[in-house]
């Protein structure tokens, strides 16, 4: 029997042993490095272990994110946890309850056949035969390899997989204590950071003597640009911080030109090309037409609803960090680089933040605890950002300027397709380039700056993730002008490229279908051979109120957007229906995914619907502001975000497809939702935005341009 | 200098000493009554995460000097329910799974208590126009308003019992 392959994580950590553990009677603990960022993953690996360990979920214990006992699984990102960190956990629960048969089996001096784990107990020939997995987990040599030979219980028979079980964080979430910003530890000091007031601030000079004697203040650190405070309370930490604003002078310095719009100035920035071309042009297409349109989105906040926050005690030379990270293992390695204390000395463990959308400011002040832990030893410190440090320091996800240009034949056929794209990285997570990436160390004496990062097609390109159309094309090509030298971070924002690639490929699918004068949704399905991918198109147009005959112009309309994610991920296709007045109302929106085995059906309606509300969000409302020097979108105030009044109903549909491989589906709705509106926008108007956000200033401007 | 206040918060009287008379209420509740189910968002009261009763109407704790609530009666999302017996707005939360992160939960859920503790039926309009100043980042919306309404219909039947 050949090996089958193995999911990445358990490559990396092949020990069942460092998977599953029956150690404390009745319990059976699962190690995971994937963590809760609001997306329900704890609970859908609990159902997965519970399923395959055939135990009642009360008797599984997932325990996410810690260093001192997790696989090292790298981040919980790009909609991988399901696939790969869910498929791993499977694989070793699957084996280890084998594991546990083979040796009762031994132990009882039966054959396997004929003996069973089923709910903590072993059963010979149907009956109980007096011994639990517990006991014989003791004789278990759980060191040995996982083989990924153990088969999986079958869809059809399973008892929590695909089915909607509830959120196991939420009950205390809506009650009491549950985030990272309410861990209490005895001595517990509350600290604060002095950010410089923008990019390339120097601090010229600090006073502290208005700070020193205000009340429960434990210690004020300064190191190079870096400012710090510890305070007994969390209150006279606030205040001491204002108090240090006060008394710093910064020299300030114009980092960028930057008011022009960025479809102007992302092509106009020193770029590192790369390109990739596949298919040959047909030869001898009569009466084509061809058609160019440029797109663009700008830099988009993470935005979430608590300021990043993290705790750090320092004690006899070990360090131990509790963080909302996405990867506690790579800001292990990175907090050790940047203070340069060994990792053998360091414990990351994670507690749930608010959701998490990226690379945010999780890492950073994970880094801001450390620093000033490290000069208050044995007293934990608790470092929570503030709300403008939040929306101006946490990496941003990269403006991007997408050029479409495509011809169409007589026949309604596409025969030509290329993209070219200019984009910011949108990797730059800690240890991902440099082996630090943390904003504390780029403000420290000496610093450890930031490296230049940029992306290429042939390696990791997030600003080309989604580039690559869907569709049946004989010919395509792209090109990635990565931007190394915007003047702010950027970094991964959920679905990175995916979301302007997605919005330019299906408004430009749009353009094309009028040009050939064919339906839209009829103009996709004609290039598309992928049943899967024409299943949830169908699907969208049936649920939808669909009128594509409708005049066009009458403020009213409906538009359709479709992408699989990364190509590789789920199927999404959503329809969208708008209403334009002076402003853009979304009143109703459809989405139709096909997502493979669901572990949690009503998890992925969830985060499909959060992912359309978000996606609505960035399309019509969201966009950073840089005046050169500095963010200066810094409260709710000037980052509108989408209120109650904006959300549309919503209906998502779930194509069931329990013999495929699970897919991840965090990322898979946001592209999609955006060309939908973005289409039915064009449709209403009859007038195509192709900037983002579609804001009335746009709508009026372009009104204003357009030829009457 | 240091001031001494007498709060009511969940009906049980407490004596805070604040290094600062405008010490907002977020603080004590978090740090000295070790209430750590309101949350701070943004401090200047534009997301709604820290929403607390005040005398049964939501108030923004992260804006409400201490001082001001002396004499008043303070709700906070403890005082509400527990885990264990929760509140039909909890209930209703969990029942349709309303949130991701759960983050924003404890605001709205104490913005929706004022609705709901007024009586009348909360028509869709009146809940989404209630929760107009509360922020919810992952897009759970559509689940928040259904809950609320389902805990409505929920606490109504149990008063008429």
């Amino acid at each position: 029997m050949s090996r089958p392959k193995l999911p990445w994580s358990i490559e990396e950590n092949p020990l069942l042993c460092q998977w599953v553990d029956f150690s404390e009677p009745g319990i059976a603990r699962v190690f995971s490095a994937k963590v809760e960022i609001g997306q329900g993953i704890v609970t859908a690996i609990a159902q997965i272990a519970a399923e395959e360990l055939k135990l009642p979920m009360s008797k599984v214990l997932v325990v996410s994110g810690d260093t001192r006992c997790c696989p090292n699984e790298n981040y919980t990102a790009g909609s991988m946890s399901i696939e790969i960190g869910g498929t791993s956990v499977r694989m070793a629960c699957a084996e280890a309850r084998h594991a546990i048969v083979e040796r009762a089996a031994r132990m009882l001096d039966a054959d396997e056949s004929r003996v069973a784990a089923d709910g903590g107990l072993i059963l010979l020939g149907g009956a109980p035969a007096g011994l639990d997995y517990w006991q014989v987990a003791r004789e278990v040599d759980w060191k040995r390899p996982i083989t990924g030979t153990a088969p999986f219980t079958a869809p059809e028979s399973s008892t929590f997989l695909g089915k909607s079980v509830a959120r196991l964080d939420l009950p205390a979430k809506v009650a009491g204590p549950a985030f990272i910003h309410d861990l209490e530890l005895p001595g517990l000091l509350h600290g604060r950071v002095l950010r410089p007031p923008s990019y390339g601030a120097r601090l010229r000079s600090l006073d502290q003597s208005a700070v020193e004697h205000l009340p429960g203040v434990v210690k004020i650190w300064r190191n190079g640009d870096f400012v710090g405070v510890c305070c007994e309370r969390e209150y006279q930490a606030v205040r001491a911080l204002e108090a240090l604003r006060a008394g710093a002078r910064w020299i300030e310095s114009e980092v960028s030109s930057g008011t022009r719009s960025w479809r102007e100035l992302l092509p106009t920035l020193r770029s590192i090309d790369s390109e990739s071309e596949a298919g040959e042009r047909p030869a001898g297409a009569a009466n084509v037409r061809r058609l160019s349109a440029t797109y663009s989105r700008p830099p988009i906040a993470h935005a979430s609803m608590a300021p990043s926050c993290a705790v750090a005690v320092y004690d006899e030379g070990r360090l131990t960090v509790w963080t909302h990270s996405q990867g506690v293992f790579p800001l292990r390695g990175a907090l050790a680089s940047a203070i340069g204390l060994d990792e053998s000395h360091i414990a990351v463990i994670h507690v749930q933040g608010a959701g998490v959308y990226g690379h945010n400011g999780a890492d950073d002040v994970a880094l801001d605890a450390v620093l000033l832990a490290r000069q208050v030893p044995s007293r934990p410190v608790r470092i929570q950002w503030n709300r403008e440090d939040e929306l101006a320091w946490s990496p941003l996800g990269s403006p991007m300027v997408v050029k479409i240009e495509g011809a169409v034949s007589a026949a309604g056929d596409i025969i030509d397709w290329s993209s070219e794209i200019w984009s910011g990285p949108h990797g730059q997570r800690p240890r991902a380039r440099g082996p630090v990436n943390l904003l504390a160390a780029a403000h420290v004496d000496p610093p450890i700056p930031f490296p230049e990062a940029y992306e290429v097609l042939s390696g990791f390109a997030g600003g080309a993730r989604n580039s690559e159309p869907g569709y049946d094309l004989p010919h395509r090509k792209i090109v990635l002008h990565s931007l190394p030298g915007l003047p702010f971070r950027t970094s991964a924002l959920r679905t990175l490229g995916g979301y302007a690639n997605v919005f330019a490929t299906e408004s430009f699918m749009d353009e094309l279908a009028d040009a050939a004068g064919a339906d839209p949704v009829e103009f996709r399905l004609h290039h598309l051979s992928d049943p899967r991918a024409r299943r949830v198109i169908e699907t969208a147009v049936r649920l939808a109120d669909w009128q594509f005959n409708a005049e066009r112009g009458r403020g009213r309309a409906a538009g359709i957007g479709f992408a699989r994610y990364k190509n590789t991920a789920a199927y999404v296709a959503v329809i969208a229906n708008v209403e334009v007045r002076e402003d853009v109302r979304v009143s109703k929106v459809v989405g139709a995914v096909d997502a493979g085995l669901v572990i949690n059906p009503d998890g992925v309606v969830n985060q499909i619907e959060g992912g359309i509300v978000q996606s609505i969000s960035w399309t019509l409302k969201e966009q950073v502001v840089f005046d050169g020097r500095r963010v200066t979108t810094r409260t709710w105030e000037d980052y509108p975000i989408l209120r109650f009044d904006e959300v549309p109903e919503l209906v998502v549909d779930l194509i069931e497809r329990p013999d495929c491989s699970p897919l991840g589906v965090g990322e898979a709705a946001q592209g999609p939702a955006a060309a939908a509106v973005a289409n039915a926008v064009a449709r209403a108007l009859d007038l195509r935005i192709r900037d983002l956000p579609i804001t009335r200033e746009r709508i009026v401007a372009a009104s204003a341009a357009a030829p009457a | 200098m240091s001031t001494t206040h007498t709060i009511v918060v969940n009906r049980t009287p407490y004596r805070v000493t604040v290094d600062h008379y405008e010490t907002p209420l977020l603080y004590i509740l978090r740090d000295d009554l070790g209430l750590k189910g309101t949350r701070f968002g943004c401090g200047n009261g534009s997301c709604g995460s820290c929403t607390v009763l005040v005398d049964g109407h939501a108030q923004r704790s992260c804006e409400l000097p201490v001082w001001s609530i002396e004499g008043k009666s303070v709700t906070t999302i403890e005082g509400l329910g527990t885990v264990d017996r929760p509140h039909p707005l909890q209930r209703a939360f969990i029942d349709f799974q309303a949130g991701q992160c759960g983050y924003c939960l404890s605001g709205i859920i104490m913005t929706a208590a004022e609705l709901i503790g007024t009586g009348a039926e909360p028509s869709r309009e009146k809940i989404v126009a209630a929760l107009d100043a509360n922020l919810c980042r992952c897009g759970a919306h559509a689940r928040i308003v259904k809950a609320i309404e389902a805990a409505w219909k929920a606490s109504t039947l149990g008063a008429a019992r």
